[in-house]
């Protein structure tokens, strides 16, 4: 069992702001895991469809597309940072 | 040393100020930054949201890379989150050194990567109901990687 998390925008389109998931054995990277994860809902597909304006991370870390998945207990999904 | 600090409150610059410097002779420069919420044309309200278990962490984790790169600097960072109205402040950076130019140079380091390496997001609140979350700026990207 694993968290995501959605922020900002992802999270107005996913339409919640976490769910808790049992991630497939054969999702083995964070790219993997956005293509599993656009097959969710229309909302998942919308949030995940382009790419470059996503951002990762994997337990509080920053992550990418390569960055492998070994247990992670959460995973947070989120447009570029706009802070400051 | 380098604190950081996330809170709703606003903040004080010249206490904040004065508490960094309390007791230290041997410093010969402070600079404060403070970032506000411009009032654009029809802008009601800026909220800041933010990921709780990661942004403090990482605030912490980017003053503990300026305090690396100049040793002899010390300061405080503190960004708000939450709903914020046109000349509310939003970030404090406030750095101290023996000479201007590390105080300077932490100073915009620090604000850098602020803006593109912790995380917030902007929404803003505009006067015909509407809302618009921010969108990232290439030029600020562009600001963080100098350093």
């Amino acid at each position: 069992m694993m968290q995501l998390l959605y922020f900002a925008w992802v999270r107005e389109m996913v339409g919640t702001d976490s769910e808790t998931i049992t991630l497939p054995a054969d999702i083995t990277t964070v790219a993997a895991l956005l293509d599993w994860l656009a097959t969710r809902s229309p909302g998942h597909a919308a949030a995940l469809a382009d790419r470059s304006r996503i951002r990762i991370a994997v337990d509080q870390g920053f992550a990418t597309p390569a960055t492998p998945l070994n247990n992670p207990r959460e995973i947070a999904i989120f447009p570029p940072v706009t802070g400051g | 040393m380098i604190a950081a600090r996330l809170q709703s409150e606003p903040f004080d610059s010249a206490i904040v100020q004065a508490a960094l410097l309390a007791g230290r002779t041997d410093l010969g420069a402070a600079v404060a930054f403070t970032g506000l919420v411009r009032a654009d044309e029809g802008l009601v309200a800026l909220t800041l949201e933010h990921y709780p278990a990661m942004t403090l962490a990482q605030m912490q984790a980017i003053a503990a890379d300026a305090a690396v790169r100049w040793p002899n600097t010390i300061g405080t960072i503190i960004h708000r989150h939450g709903r914020l109205l046109p000349g509310d402040s939003i970030v404090l950076v406030v750095t101290a050194s023996p000479h201007r130019a590390h105080a300077f140079a932490a100073a915009q380091f620090l604000m850098d990567w602020l803006k593109t390496k912790a995380p917030f997001w902007k929404r803003e609140e505009w006067a015909d109901g509407t809302t618009r979350w921010v969108e990232a700026k290439g030029i600020d990207d562009a600001a963080a990687e100098r350093w």
